[in-house]
């Protein structure tokens, strides 16, 4: 590979480009790393000094070539062992959308850090190899991807180059995908055939494979439509901090901040405050002193309420007319164990969600869940990595939607009331009356 | 319908990092170096916190080697805004005996300041410091945590992070230990830069194009300035500069360049092929894993 790298004059950025945030999953070998160099490399995201140095690591090592993945490896045992242990955060930008990779690693003990990853993305692609076809890592990839409910899910067929370009391996693998898909919760599945190593239809159209008519992996990613994935009916804004200026000129100031994490705010809305079910009308909303006629999300704002309400930290607010959330301190859920203890019936943990804390019990592990197969299996408990569903009490009431209808309201973190440490993800199932 | 920009969703979640924070913890602070990346997290805390005051205080950890105009702007900045400013001060640290300085022309005051702001963290019992790093700025930092956990010895390990989920930030520490929290850590040097212009945020004199008197070392042009010692065969000189990033002056180089307008700086930086701490930071250029090192002994 040349590190000449094309004299590149970008034309000038627009400021109103979109975020796509997405995730990478794959395992050690099926050239993950090797795919996010080559879009940082291709879409000139890659420094020179970057570039040389990856270069100088691959000559020293004896790489026989630039070796794209060294471009992201971070920590120091990562480059000894030649393996990513953590998630990493990488960013490009192209004239359409501002990206950001949350790039996890593959191997089945890393599960924790692929549910991380995968918890903010709008869209993950699943690295799957030619020459092997779907193996058991694809399934879990696309099992947690769907779980997590990411909206937009790619297979990208990888290392076309050692298939001969063949149409025929493509197809079978696309159609064994698509068979195991049918069982996933997810609706957007996309197939590419690509090599990272060469850069055949990563961003560039390969000649090679004339008989693939369809995007780009590149192409794809700047154009699949993703604001409207937000849901802007149902109205939910959790409140994080209250704000009340200690000036005298603003006596009667009494703002509720938060991030609007679905639907859409116009003063004059008739709102309900959860979970103490007063009901009140949005007087103004603010951003930083600017008057706004509405909010959408994911918007940051200020709300005021027209009537003198009790309202706090940890308060929900929806509107009267349209679904309500649930209200319960019994909630039954999907986790991701995060922690070397395992999971242990009757535990007790601190308990995260939206904006709110309390404390929670687990009163019953219901099943665990294999991700090879996707069967759920009775278990005594819930080790490092895995998956399963279980029911919890909680201290105190609350405000909720099941995570398939809202990412935000759907989702909570156990963590430990001794180390503190983050004990496991949380994804709330159905209304549990 | 109602898309949001990159630029404007990258600032919802920086003021929901905030706001967590405080509700979070009893006694925050916001690192304030008087550099780009702490300037717009001020324009963030605003956006958060208006009209009332920032529920914390401004940090400054001033080597003794900083630009006069960064200074200048800090002090402006500060009464402008009506806050509070504590200066946590290097040559305190030196004069104290808590550290020492180095000596020869290569000498600086950058890895010092770790011991000035842990011991400011402990002295004002401090359970946060808000920072202005960037995950894009260096291959370490591309792993870290927006909230970051530190031990009672300000430690970062990043091989044991807590993981980060969604939007639901872990801000529980036990006492002694500290959370360093990064609103930016999204951001890219570009998205700052497209930010300032997009608020007009007013910035520090350096970062534009100026005349100065400079000297090479390593490849890159340092300010001549009465903190170090040239070399042999080292010659000031007069260039047309700018700075990417503003730091100890011992430390930061300047790049050639005639960017004079917000609009000129972002076309450089688009075009830019050499990352900021790459060009023109020589903390970085020790080793390998120079910025891993110093962020597990408690850097910024």
């Amino acid at each position: 590979m040349s590190l000449a790298i094309a004299l590149h004059t970008p034309e000038p950025v627009a400021d109103d480009r979109e975020l796509l945030r997405f995730t990478t999953a794959g395992s050690v070998d099926d050239g993950k790393s090797t795919l996010i160099g080559r879009l940082l490399y291709d879409t000139k995201t890659a420094f020179i000094d970057q570039i040389e140095h990856v270069e100088a690591v691959s000559k020293r090592r004896g790489d026989e070539r630039v070796n794209l993945a060294l471009l992201t490896d971070g920590l120091r045992a990562e480059r000894e062992q030649g393996i990513t242990i953590d998630v990493a955060y990488r960013y490009f930008t192209t004239q359409r959308r501002k990206f950001i990779i949350g790039d996890t690693p593959g191997h089945v003990q890393y599960t924790r850090n692929m549910v991380t990853g995968a918890s903010t993305a709008q869209l993950a692609i699943v690295l799957v190899d030619a020459r092997q076809g779907v193996v058991e890592q694809s399934r879990r990839h696309a099992l947690i991807a769907s779980l997590l409910r990411i909206p937009h899910i790619v297979f990208a067929i990888n290392k076309m180059d050692l298939v001969d370009w063949s149409e025929a391996s493509f197809s079978a693998i696309e159609a064994e995908l698509r068979a195991f898909s049918h069982n996933l919760d997810a609706d957007d599945f996309t197939f590419i055939p690509i090599s990272a190593l060469t850069g055949a239809n990563v961003v560039e159209r390969s000649a090679l494979m004339p008989w693939y008519r369809g995007p780009t992996l590149l192409h794809h990613l700047e154009t699949v439509p993703v604001s409207g994935d937000r849901n802007l009916i149902d109205v939910r804004f959790p409140v994080q901090w209250v704000i009340r200026p200690q000036w005298d000129t603003h006596h009667d100031y009494r703002g509720y901040a938060g991030q609007l994490a679905s639907g859409i705010l116009r003063p004059g809305d008739a709102v309900t405050v959860l979970p103490s079910g007063h009901t009140t009308t949005i007087a103004r909303l603010e951003q930083g002193g600017r008057e706004l006629a509405v909010a959408y999300p994911p918007m940051s704002v200020t709300v005021h309420l027209a009537d003198d309400i009790d309202v706090g930290r940890g308060d929900l607010i929806c509107r009267p007319a349209n679904s309500q959330p649930v209200v319960s301190q019994e909630l039954d859920a999907m986790i991701c164990w995060m922690a070397d203890r395992p999971l242990q019936p009757r535990g007790r943990y601190a308990l995260k969600h939206t904006t709110r804390w309390t404390r929670a019990i687990v009163t019953e592990l219901v099943s665990r869940l294999d991700i090879q197969t996707g069967a759920h299996t009775e278990a005594a408990e819930l080790p490092l990595n895995s998956l399963g569903r279980i029911r919890l009490r909680t201290t105190a009431p609350i405000v909720y939607d099941a995570y398939r209808q809202n990412r935000t309201t759907g989702s909570f973190i156990l963590v430990d009331e001794t180390s503190n440490a983050t004990v496991a993800a949380g994804m709330l199932l159905g209304h549990d009356r | 319908m109602q898309r949001r920009s990159h630029l404007k969703t990258l600032e919802d979640e920086a003021v929901h990092i905030l706001r967590e924070l405080v509700a979070e913890r009893e006694r925050v602070c916001l690192l304030f170096s008087g550099g780009k990346d702490s300037i717009v997290l001020l324009r963030l805390a605003e956006l958060a916190f208006r009209p009332a005051k920032f529920p914390f205080p401004l940090v400054h950890v001033d080597t003794g080697h900083n630009f006069p105009e960064t200074l200048d702007y800090r002090d402006r900045r500060v009464v402008e805004l009506g806050e509070r400013l504590i200066v946590a001060s290097v040559q305190d640290s030196i004069d104290r005996g808590r550290v020492s300085e180095e000596r020869g022309p290569r000498a600086s005051r950058n890895r010092l300041q770790t011991t000035t702001l842990l011991d400011c963290i402990e002295e004002h019992q401090f359970d946060a410091a808000i920072g202005g790093a960037r995950r894009d700025e260096e291959r370490a930092r591309a792993k870290e945590r927006i909230f970051s956990h530190r031990d009672e010895f300000g430690q970062w390990d990043p091989k044991n992070q807590r993981p980060e989920l969604w939007s639901l930030y872990n801000g529980r520490v036990r006492r002694g230990e500290h959370l360093r929290v990064f609103p930016l850590s999204n951001w890219t040097e570009l998205d700052v830069w497209e930010y300032i212009r997009l608020e007009d945020i007013p910035l520090p004199s350096l970062y534009f194009a100026h005349e100065r008197d400079v000297f090479e070392r390593d490849g890159m042009l340092y300010g001549a300035n009465p903190f170090v010692e040239l070399l042999p065969t080292e010659r000031v000189r007069r260039e047309v500069v700018r700075f990417r990033t503003i730091g100890d002056m011992t430390c930061t180089g300047a790049v050639k360049s005639d960017a004079r307008t917000l609009d000129e700086i972002i076309a450089e930086v688009a075009a830019a092929r050499l990352t900021e701490r790459g060009a023109t930071r020589a903390d970085d250029r020790f080793t390998e894993a120079a910025m891993e090192d110093r962020k597990r002994e408690g850097y910024f």
